[in-house]
């Protein structure tokens, strides 16, 4: 047994950390948040620069990392800091595109890690909740071999900046059939594509797009056409992963920032960490931190398995961290008073972020639905 | 044991009721529904709505203006202004300051006070806390030096909740610095217009202007301004306290939101069925409505003691948490309803006269920001933390 990272990944972490500290305080942050596309495309160049981008990615499609510690090691560092650049989005788009794309489609993943273009995947929909198999945008293909997307995609991260889309649409079946979805490498210009972005509660930036027509040659067709749920599955896992490991990040830097606050802070002639009540609000968030930590590691470690299992272990990370990011949230905010409640202070865009993650790709009753089924059937260990 | 109101109360609760039915604006209704935000007019003309029917100050005796009414009516007031979605009731005037001033003011202080903020002519923000001065309120340290007919006070006052509005303010001050900090404290009533006053916003974690700092530089605040005694003021503020306490509950407005969150689930869809039909979001409903209707019971039983005339004491300690963490846990179902069009938040889309169309549900624009405001209902008016000291001190703890 080893808990340690290889020495590759230590690396990583401490370019990123150093980088971060450097370049990403938090007011820099909250500006670009607040303006379009909602993030820095120079920073972005920068992360790209230092292979951060590639750390998504296997070496045989062009980059560093892509192994599920390789995610949780960059994640948790983004966010400790709270970063807003677009890498969950990239993560899902991109690793579609070198699961499942033909050598020419793959060809863009090259730009995409050097930081030139972006790409996202416009899956949900708005009636579609959390549940993955539910597709009603159709996808239709005439005698000449072209295709003809209807339908409309929900809540796309960094969906109005994205310059291609991997869009799912249904090509035959019910509309919650795993069988029958299609995948589609889009061009955001594409003619019938209408995009309108927003802003996020948590900082971040997404789209609604709907599709009215989109006519696509056979070349857009991404993987075998209606069997892409498998490999839909297993890049939300990623995503998965990746936001359990986000969240823990920023779990810490929540914690820590709140350590120091019960340290400093006096009421009644005293550090307000001395009143035992809090103590042991705040020892309890460690204790559930380190359970989050734990299942991370599970989570990771399961990322190559076959689909029952790693299904399994994502929904207990993504459960976990539904339940505790809430619980850290909330309580670092009381644990504070008011200042916690003010934008100036950074811990409440902590507390924000940690609790929207909980509304990307699965919240923790659905996670928690996912496992009693899934574990259902099995043994017990 | 009789959990249901008499006749003169039924029939009490359906003339309000018919009042808020007939006369309670229906845009601004909506608006308070959707949880757009709201002006300072918008509070004014709800203000004077009530004034006009004499029913804004309800905790006030009739000869000042007041309803009279007893804990029950005061009780079905509230529940039927929160059903009928309209505001609340700005309560730093009406709620705070006046039952101060009738209890402890001068004839002259009540005469010229009460009716202007009866009238609206002034809008009062509450001037206590201080940024080291907290829950330990005691420690406050803006001072007030007496200068022949005038108390020249420094110092600075925060989260002054809609201070921006205010034209007056009342402050906790310090005048005398020997002795147990409680015992150097006044009450001082200021114009918000005196040289030296400075405002300026903290905007919240939801990016609203909610709150200010306001500094005081050398303000020059007649005597005549002062309430009561001098270094008496905290006894005031703690009475001040215990009437921010009551209705502390907030059973109106978790009463309301709760309705609000079932339609919700009913209008969600998850897997092609309502939300509200899947088991478990079910039951996390149920959950919340049956610490709700136990908490409802807890609040009548206090409002029925405090009608024959039993003083608030723990009982509010302990609605005061109930009730905040029963609203917190209604919002955090209500965000948690939304699934992904939680995330979306557009601004502008609170603001009266905003026409893009929704993206997602018409309702889910204001709902993870309400949730993330709503923290502040566990912190203020005394911590959660504060009010359980309270309760095991009177233990004996
Ligand atoms: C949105 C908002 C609006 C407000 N509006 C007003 C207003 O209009 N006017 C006004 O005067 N004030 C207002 N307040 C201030 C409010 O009353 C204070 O925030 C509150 O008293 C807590 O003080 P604090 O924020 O300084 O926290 P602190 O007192 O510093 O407390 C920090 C943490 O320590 C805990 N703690 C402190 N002492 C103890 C103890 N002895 N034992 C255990 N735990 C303890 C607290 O519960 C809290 O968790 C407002 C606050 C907010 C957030």
């Amino acid at each position: 047994m080893d808990f340690t990272h290889t020495e590759q990944r230590r690396l990583l972490e401490e370019t990123l950390q150093r980088f971060l500290r450097d370049n990403y305080p938090m007011s820099l942050r909250h500006e670009h948040a607040a303006a379009r596309p909602g993030f820095s495309r120079e920073l972005w160049s920068r992360f790209a620069e230092l292979g951060l981008v590639g750390a998504l990615f296997r070496e045989e499609h062009g980059g560093f990392g892509g192994a599920g510690f390789d995610l949780t090691v960059l994640f948790e560092g983004l966010g400790r800091a709270l970063v807003v650049e677009p890498f969950l989005a990239t993560l899902l788009g991109g690793s579609l595109l070198a699961e499942l794309g033909t050598p020419e489609q793959r060809s863009l993943l090259a730009q995409i890690i050097e930081g030139e273009r972006l790409v996202s995947l416009a899956h949900g929909e708005p009636q579609g909740r959390y549940e993955l198999a539910d597709v009603a945008t159709t996808a239709e293909r005439d005698a000449t071999g072209v295709w003809k997307l209807h339908g409309s995609k929900a809540v796309v991260p960094n969906g109005d900046s994205a310059d291609w889309l991997i869009v799912s649409a249904r090509i035959h079946g019910e509309q919650t059939d795993p069988q029958g979805i299609g995948l589609y490498l889009v061009e955001a210009s594409t003619e019938g594509l209408e995009r309108r972005g927003y802003a996020t509660v948590d900082g971040g930036h997404a789209a609604e797009i709907t599709l009215d027509g989109v006519v696509l040659d056979e070349s857009a067709a991404l993987g075998a056409p209606g069997e892409s749920f498998a490999a839909l599955e297993k890049a939300v896992d990623q995503g998965t992963l990746a936001l359990c490991a986000e969240a823990l990040g920023a779990m810490q830097t929540a914690t820590d920032i709140t350590l120091e606050y019960l340290k400093t802070r006096k009421q009644f002639g005293v550090a307000i960490g001395g009143f035992q009540a809090l103590q042991h609000r705040y020892v309890e968030l460690l204790i559930e931190i380190e359970q989050v930590r734990s299942q991370l590691i599970n989570a990771a470690s399961s990322v190559e398995h076959h689909a029952p299992d790693r299904r399994w272990q994502l929904s207990a990370a993504k459960h976990l961290v539904g339940r505790v990011g809430r619980l850290v949230a909330e309580e670092t905010v009381q644990l504070h008073g008011g200042i916690a409640m003010t934008w100036e202070y950074d811990l409440g865009h902590f507390a924000k972020r940690l609790v929207m993650i909980d509304h990307w790709l699965g919240d923790t009753d659905h996670h928690l639905e996912q496992c009693a089924v899934l574990g259902r059937d099995q043994p017990a260990v | 044991m009789d959990l249901s109101y008499n006749p003169e109360e039924r029939a009490f609760r359906d003339e309000v009721r018919t009042f808020l039915q007939d006369h309670l604006d229906s845009r601004l209704r909506e608006r308070v529904r959707s949880g757009q935000r709201l002006t300072k007019a918008d509070y004014e003309t709800w203000h004077a709505l009530l004034n006009s029917r004499g029913w804004l100050a309800v905790t006030w005796p009739p000869e000042y203006g007041g309803t009279g009414w007893n804990a029950v009516q005061r009780h079905i007031f509230e529940e039927e202004c929160c059903a009928a979605g309209a505001p609340r009731i700005v309560p730093f005037g009406v709620s705070m300051l006046g039952p101060v001033l009738i209890r402890f003011g001068s004839p002259a202080q009540r005469e010229f006070y009460l009716p202007r903020i009866l009238d609206g002519t002034d809008w009062w923000c509450q001037g206590y806390s201080e940024p080291g001065a907290g829950s330990d309120l005691a420690s406050l340290r803006t001072r007030a030096v007496r200068d022949g007919d005038h108390y020249v006070v420094s110092g600075q006052k925060t989260w002054t909740t809609l201070g921006q509005h205010a034209n007056r303010i009342f402050c906790l001050v310090r005048t005398a610095t020997a002795g147990k900090p409680q015992e150097g404290i006044s009450f001082l009533l200021i114009d918000m217009r005196s040289p030296g006053i400075e405002v300026r916003p903290i905007v919240l974690l939801d990016g609203e202007h909610e709150v200010n700092e306001v500094f005081f530089d050398n303000v020059r605040v007649p005597v005549e301004n002062l309430v009561g005694e001098e270094n008496a003021g905290w006894t005031y503020a703690k009475y001040l306290l215990t009437h921010e306490r009551t209705g502390i509950a907030g059973v109106g407005f978790s009463t309301s939101a709760l309705a609000e969150l079932k339609r919700i689930a009913r209008a969600q869809r998850k897997n092609g069925r309502p939300l509200a039909d899947d088991p478990y979001f079910a039951a996390r409903i149920a959950r919340v409505e049956i610490d709700l209707e136990a908490m409802k019971t807890t609040n009548l039983r206090m409002i029925a003691a405090a009608a024959q005339g039993s003083a608030p004491g723990v009982e509010s300690s302990m609605l005061k948490i109930k009730g905040t963490v029963i609203r917190q846990e209604i919002n955090d179902l209500a965000r948690r309803a939304l699934g992904p069009y939680a995330l979306p938040f557009v601004s502008e889309a609170l603001d009266a006269g905003h026409n893009e169309t929704a993206i997602g549900p018409d309702f889910a624009n204001p709902l993870a920001s309400q949730y993330f405001n709503n923290r502040k209902l566990s912190i203020y008016g005394g911590s959660n933390e504060i009010q359980k000291n309270i309760i095991a001190k009177t233990l004996g703890l």
